[in-house]
């Protein structure tokens, strides 16, 4: 078996022990990568566990910019004795192994289709150190000294990033980058290198910046203008509302007094932190929570609450595989009906679809301005490898003009102008009633709050006829969000095609990859990436104007594509199931496989690259 | 049923606060509980307080669950935004409420089984928070509205309407919040007007958790022989350890009373707590002897009241968090939104 011989396009996978401090060292491999202008994308995948069992990182290095998950593994940094088989068996044939050498294996723990680069590292680490402490964190400094030899990746840039991670302890700048260069030295010594796989300076990263999905969010909640956080840890969701506590201490701290300019509660449970954002909504500041789908199934009473007492709310769900005692590392987007029509009685919400980190921000901030104009809680839907996962993205942006859309809310003096108050009164047509906030007027405007069971003046009744006159209300406000949501984002084929494909949310990366294998293949389709619920009028027309639309999700139930025909009346034989939902991310190489298998099956026209004919396969 | 407003007709002579409000500004919609049920007693208390205390109405926030008693914020202060929430959880609503905005006065009114049963949770935690409120619970022993099954509260051994007892063990309220660190305690009786009307205003100008446990008999549900939150029995057992009179800052203190017998405790905002002392060993400052007292006092039968606890000197969840002095509600965006040249910089530490 020959060896892979690969510039800036592999898969590099670490498996290491949870707790084993590997986490930095792995983040300044993926890190150097990106440095020297290669994109490189890192995925954590983890147990349910705080320490001893196994966890893994992969990097993808793609030149082309690839950063979907990839599957497969061309190099193998096997740390963790404990998943040893499984990890060699992940390599593709003429792939690499690195491992630590010191304990000698026996020759059927190895395959004959690889490279194995055996390096003692443990023995080296002994030799060097004493602390037992040190012997564990410096050894893996030491194999990333080991990797940059074997890779070729320049060691001015991993010392550089040391110097920077360091600043503030500077005295540990020195002992990591010893034993950064011992690794080197060695691996220069004993291995060939590099090998096959090699890391080489290129241009493809330009301004864009590396950041996690909850972190963004977390930022966007605080551009967003909110003020008030609720939360109940979980994973993979409880770095969101750590991330607004770090981004408040700095934005939002009075700068004389230290007064903080924001509130933050860990409340009981999820059913006390919806509470309290819904409590704080309907007096008139901006609030979240931060929950994975657990949470989601506590608050349904009070989701159903917010929907018909139309208090404004944002939810952010860091989606994971369920249930409770499922996989709650594992990713997946199958929290999309739960949420949609969360609670009891007829109820819908507001839900947006991020794509990575960037419009985690993005979102995250416009899901407030939704929330107030709507008045009615929004869903913000992330999932664990967009939350939990640095990624590369384009710089983040602001545009200093913009203002926060507070929504319908009569003030004092309009209230005192004598404007007509009546809290679930359509006056404007487009199905949302002006509020106003409690302590507004000494005279007017005040109501009292409650689900159904009054009239359009807030006032007591059980009335039949008011009770249906504003659920009605409700879906002309349903319509309005419609018009109000983020736009899907099309892209045809060159010339068209007659298949579509609608995908949404973290699935975006691998979905451009399979774009360009499908077109390779002769396979040409129009794409949508469905930004929001409910749907813009775009989606349906989109649907329309193919023979057929495949449906890409991470989840059993093809959950997006039930809204689509509940909501949007499509005939479901024209939407097909794409569905990935193992708990690992969807990659390339998945939908392509079920989309050309499809597309075969069917007998459709081979695409042409031009006409002006909409063309399919 | 539909909404049934008051007549608005005021009449010239009634009394007006500081305000120059009457009293019928602070009322609400004409109730819809059973005739002669405790909670519209308790209402026409909470009317009377913020009255006397001269409140603005619609500065007051009313918030509460679900229940007959719950139901009760339409029927006072028709001024103030209220909100019905859900079973058991209006604990959690208020304190969101209270995030927003410091500067209303939050009221919470609950019952027995939304803040014993379903909802004990959230009033733990309301009150380990220390969330600036007045929490009343209109303790009756049963769910009214959902027709007389025991709540929480009922005693073991007491009788429900149909004979048959209830088997399991009270949860005791005022117990609770003294363990769970309330800053104000308080029981007392919808059937004691005089007792319970200066007991909500010292709640309500109190600055911190107060809590008051109000035994407000169910006519419907629980007010027969062998119940134990019926008018007769709370009446002859009903051991008040004192009477309270709130005294506001401007008033002059009088001590008509045998020295030893009044004790004056004065709140952070100024006014004064004046306590007339019916058990003479009680120091309602001193909370571990006040769970001791109650402890035997419960053993032997009784029920007592008064106000049970109280630190003058509080603190709040918003001190705790070190919330701005500022409501949050009231913050533009040029406070809140650092803008294109902080994401600049953010854009430059993730390269
Ligand atoms: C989640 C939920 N479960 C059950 C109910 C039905 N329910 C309405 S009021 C009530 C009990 C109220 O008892 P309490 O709080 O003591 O009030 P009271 O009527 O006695 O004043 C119940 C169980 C409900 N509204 N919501
Ligand atoms: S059922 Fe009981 S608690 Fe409810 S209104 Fe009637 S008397 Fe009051
Ligand atoms: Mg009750």
């Amino acid at each position: 078996m020959k060896p892979l011989v690969r510039v800036n396009d592999f898969v590099v996978k670490f498996a290491n022990v949870n707790g084993s401090g590997s986490a930095s060292a792995n983040r300044l491999f993926a890190q150097s990568i990106i440095r020297m202008g290669v994109p490189a994308t890192p995925r954590n995948i983890f147990p349910s566990n705080i320490q001893g069992l196994p966890t893994w990182y992969e990097v993808r290095v793609s030149e082309a910019g690839y950063l979907g998950a990839r599957g497969g593994t061309d190099l193998m940094v096997a740390m963790n004795p404990q998943t040893w088989d499984k990890d060699v068996a992940g390599i593709v044939p003429g792939g690499y192994l690195f491992y630590d050498s010191t304990r000698p294996l026996p020759a059927a723990k190895f395959r004959d289709d690889i490279t194995v680069l055996g390096l003692p590292l443990t023995a080296i680490c002994n030799a060097e150190y004493t602390d037992p402490r040190q012997r564990q964190l410096f050894k893996n400094i030491l194999y990333v000294g080991a990797l940059s030899a074997i890779l070729d990746i320049d060691p001015v840039v991993i010392e550089q990033l040391v110097a920077e991670q360091f600043k503030a302890k500077e005295k540990l700048i020195a002992p990591n980058v010893h034993a950064f260069r011992l690794g080197r030295a060695h691996a220069e010594k004993s291995l060939p290198c590099p090998i096959g796989l090699t890391v080489r300076r290129a241009d493809k990263v330009g301004e864009r910046i590396f950041l996690e999905g909850n972190s963004a969010a977390a930022l966007g909640a605080v551009y967003g203008g909110a003020t008030a956080c609720a939360w109940y840890p979980i994973t993979p969701s409880t770095s969101l509302a750590e991330a607004y506590q770090r981004w408040c201490a700095r934005f939002r701290t009075d700068p004389e007094t230290k007064e903080k300019r924001y509130a933050i509660v860990q409340a009981e449970d999820e059913l006390a932190s919806i509470g309290m954002v819904i409590g704080a909504g309907w007096n008139g500041a901006r609030a979240f929570t931060a929950t994975s789908g657990p949470g989601i199934s506590l608050m349904q009473e009070f989701l159903g609450l917010a929907y018909f007492a139309e208090i404004p709310a944002v939810i952010f769900d860091v989606q994971r595989a369920g249930p409770s005692t499922g996989m709650p590392t594992r990713t997946q987007q199958c929290d999309v009906l739960s949420c949609a029509y969360a609670s009891h009685g007829d109820t819908k919400h507001v839900l947006l679809f991020p794509e990575d980190p960037r419009e985690c921000f993005e979102l995250g901030a416009t899901a407030f301005d939704l929330a107030d104009r709507l008045q009615t809680p929004v869903f913000v839907l992330l999932d664990l490898d967009i939350g939990m996962n640095e990624r590369l993205v384009a710089p983040l942006a602001w545009d200093d003009t913009r203002r926060m859309d507070r929504g319908k809310v009569m003030t004092a003096e309009m209230l005192e102008s004598g404007r007509d108050f009546g809290r679930y009164l359509d006056v404007d047509g487009d199905g949302i009633p002006w509020r106003t906030w409690p302590g507004t007027h000494p005279t007017r405007g005040a109501y009292f709050t409650r689900g159904t069971s009054r009239d359009r003046y807030a006032r007591y009744t059980e009335e039949g006829d008011a009770y249906r006159d504003n659920m009605e209300r409700l879906l002309k406000k349903f319509a309005t969000a419609r018009t109000l949501v983020p736009a899907p984002i099309r892209r045809d084929a060159p010339g068209g095609s007659r298949l579509g494909v609608i995908y949404y949310g973290s699935t975006a990366p691998a979905m451009d990859e399979a774009l360009d294998l499908l077109a390779a293949e002769g396979i040409a389709l129009d794409a949508l990436r469905v930004r929001a619920f409910p749907f813009h009028a775009d989606v349906k027309r989109f649907v329309q104007e193919h023979e057929r639309v495949f449906v890409v999700e991470q989840n059993r139930d093809a959950q997006l594509r039930s809204l689509l025909v509940v909501e949007e009346e499509i005939d479901p034989a024209r939407l097909v199931r794409v569905l990935h939902y193992d708990g690992t991310p969807i990659t390339a190489d998945a939908i392509v496989g079920e989309i050309a298998a499809h597309a075969r099956v069917t007998p459709l026209r081979r695409a042409q690259s031009h006409g002006s004919q909409p063309q399919g396969v | 049923m539909t909404y049934l407003p008051k007549p608005k007709l005021h009449h010239p002579d009634l009394p007006k606060n500081e305000l120059g409000l009457t009293r019928r500004d602070y009322e609400g919609a004409i109730s819809t509980l059973c005739a002669g049920c405790g909670h519209d007693a308790i209402s026409a208390a909470i009317v009377h307080a913020c009255y006397n205390l001269s409140l603005p109405p619609h500065r007051i926030a009313k918030l509460s669950g679900i229940g007959c008693s719950s139901k009760t914020p339409t029927y006072f202060l028709g001024a103030a935004h209220g909100f019905n929430s859900v079973h058991g959880r209006m604990p959690s609503v208020l304190t969101g409420a209270h995030l927003a905005n410091r500067d209303l006065i939050y009221l919470g009114v609950s019952g027995d089984g939304d803040s014993a049963s379903i909802g004990l949770g959230q009033f733990a935690h309301a009150l380990r928070r220390g969330v600036n409120m007045t929490y009343i619970v209109e303790n009756n022993g049963v769910y009214g509205l959902t027709k007389g099954q025991f709540s929480a509260t009922a005693d073991r051994g007491a009788l429900n309407k149909r004979g048959a007892a209830n088997g399991d063990e009270a949860i005791d309220m005022v117990g609770l919040a003294l363990q769970l660190g309330a800053t104000f305690v308080a029981r007392s009786f919808s059937g004691d007007k005089a007792q319970l009307v200066p007991l909500i205003e010292a709640a309500l100008t109190h600055a911190g958790a107060a809590f008051i446990d109000c035994i407000s008999p169910c006519v419907t549900f629980n007010n027969h022989a062998g119940s134990t939150k019926s008018f007769d029995y709370v009446r002859e057992h009903n051991e008040a350890v004192n009477f309270l009179d709130v005294i506001s800052g401007r008033e002059t203190i009088t001590l008509e009373q045998e020295p030893g017998t009044v004790e004056l405790v004065t709140q952070h905002d100024g006014s004064v707590l004046r306590l007339r002392k019916v058990a003479g060993d009680y120091d309602p400052t001193d909370r571990t002897s006040a769970i001791d007292f109650l402890a035997r006092h419960h053993q032997a039968g009784e029920i007592v009241t008064g106000l049970l606890y109280v630190d003058p000197d509080p603190t709040s969840l918003h001190g705790h968090l070190g919330t701005a002095t500022k409501p949050l509600n009231a913050f533009d965006d040029a406070v809140l939104i650092p803008g294109s040249a902080a994401l600049a910089k953010i854009n430059a530490s993730l390269r």
